[in-house]
């Protein structure tokens, strides 16, 4: 049985994690490379790592990072942020990632999928979404959620995985920061669509809400989170400890 | 030292990097006299299986793994790089491997559930078959890192592990010297490097 995944994600800015944490036993909270060897120790299954850099400065500071966590952490690292064209997945991959994730770069060029899923495996690509409702639908935004780009997103994100893609992020918008627990309602109908893993991310606050993500919707396959990891507010230990109380598979 | 066997299949850092982490020097090569220097050898490989196949004979690396291997020395591949050390494949027409152990490889559409998503993605448990000597640091129920959408069928007595995917996935094969994992002991974290050190070790 394929267990269920826990997924951190670490924003990353000029070479530094944004959105500081506190955690024993470690020196520098604000390194990537750092902050990635604690979690991997902790039983997280997989590290995303999301550039946020828009200089080209920050986007070399970034690659350095990559190689660097690569050269020390041994569970998957997925990356995004930046990915617009075959050559930026080709600049990841050659540091060390092992899938990479597009958003608005997708948008931008519909064919991006296509390419990089032909070239490296439909294994490689993930499509993240960031999905809001608007007039009870589910529409695409761009641009990290700031642009509404009018796309309903069940047809958009199923079209990704035609294409190739062979993950799926999704991002609620709605729930993102709210601490409520994951939107379920638009899981079911992206996990209904897709026949290839799908990742809900966005409104998680406490383990209770992961227990309830995973029981409801045994179609999700892993569950991602930024901040209550890196403020200690959920412990992933805990996590996976509670995970498997309750009966769901887990790695531990 | 170990040789990594540069085909030019797939990127091979995060394997490089592993054998470094256990205190193991490990060379990406295509060098035949690296390859016949070094103590064992790893067959990498990612991606499709008829191309993979070509390029390792193209190179003239398949003659030199099999001669490598019948001289004894330790040998394992990992992912498609298990694949290959199989008789035939049976992605996308009919290719022949490396034919080192017995088996073929198939898609898991053929055995699995309808409603399980391909490719079987993610942590699973190895459940030993038969016990081997890439298994003695491991404890029950240990997880390890799965991407693939075949699998190898017909191994019989070379199977050591298996996943269970609906169907019994093997894991790894095992003859003589020879030896195979589906999973990736590179991404597999603690467990894999414990799986890569008692390979050091053979």
């Amino acid at each position: 049985m394929i267990t269920k995944r826990i997924i951190p994600c670490l924003d990353v800015k000029n070479g530094r994690v944004v959105k500081g944490v506190n955690f024993e036993g470690l020196n520098d909270v604000a390194s990537p490379v750092e902050l990635a060897q604690y979690y991997s120790s902790c039983g997280a299954d997989e590290l995303v790592f999301y550039d946020i850099t828009a200089s080209a400065e920050g986007r070399a500071l970034f690659t350095d990072i990559l190689t660097e966590t690569a050269r020390r952490v041994f569970i998957p690292l997925t990356v995004g942020g930046g990915i617009n064209t075959v050559e930026d997945f080709d600049r990841v991959l050659k540091c060390g990632a092992d899938k990479v994730s597009v958003n608005s770069g997708a948008i931008r060029n519909p064919e991006l999928i296509y390419q990089a899923a032909k070239r490296y495996g439909d294994q490689c690509v993930v499509i993240s979404a960031d999905v809001k409702r608007e007039d009870g639908e589910f529409r695409v935004y761009a641009k990290g959620g700031r642009e509404n780009t009018g796309m309903e997103a069940i047809s958009w994100i199923r079209a990704c995985v035609d294409n190739g893609a062979g993950e799926v992020v999704l991002n609620s918008i709605d729930t993102d920061g709210v601490k409520g627990g994951f939107d379920l309602e638009m899981l079911e109908a992206v996990s209904n669509a897709v026949s290839v893993p799908v990742i809900a991310s966005g409104g998680a606050g406490k383990i209770e809400d992961f227990i309830t993500l995973f029981k409801t919707l045994p179609k999700v396959d892993a569950g991602l989170a930024a901040s209550i990891f890196h403020f200690g507010e959920v412990k992933i230990s805990d996590l996976k400890a509670a995970m498997t109380k309750a009966g769901i598979p887990t790695r531990v | 030292m170990i040789a990594i066997i540069d085909y030019g299949v797939g990127n091979l850092f995060s394997l490089q990097s592993s054998f470094a982490a256990i205190g193991q020097e490990a060379v990406v090569t295509s060098d035949p006299e690296i390859i016949a220097k070094a103590d064992r050898l790893i067959l990498p490989g990612v991606g499709a299986f008829e191309d993979a196949a070509k390029k390792l004979r193209d190179s003239g690396m398949a003659d030199v793994i099999k001669c490598e291997a019948a001289a004894g020395k330790p040998l394992m591949g990992i992912c498609l790089g298990m694949q290959l050390l199989l008789e035939k494949s049976y992605e996308y027409g009919e290719h022949e491997g490396l034919g080192l152990i017995s088996g073929n490889v198939r898609p898991i559409a053929d055995v699995i559930d309808k409603d399980l998503k391909i490719p079987h993605i993610g942590w699973n448990r190895l459940i030993v078959k038969r016990q081997s000597p890439l298994f003695k640091y491991l404890s029950d129920g240990d997880c390890v890192y799965f991407v693939h959408s075949y699998y190898a069928a017909d191994c019989d007595k070379a199977v050591t592990a298996v996943a269970e995917y609906s169907a019994e996935l093997t894991a790894s094969v095992e003859r003589d010297n020879v030896y195979g994992c589906q999973f990736h002991p590179e991404k597999s974290g603690g467990v894999g490097l414990k799986i890569l050190k008692a390979f050091c070790e053979i």
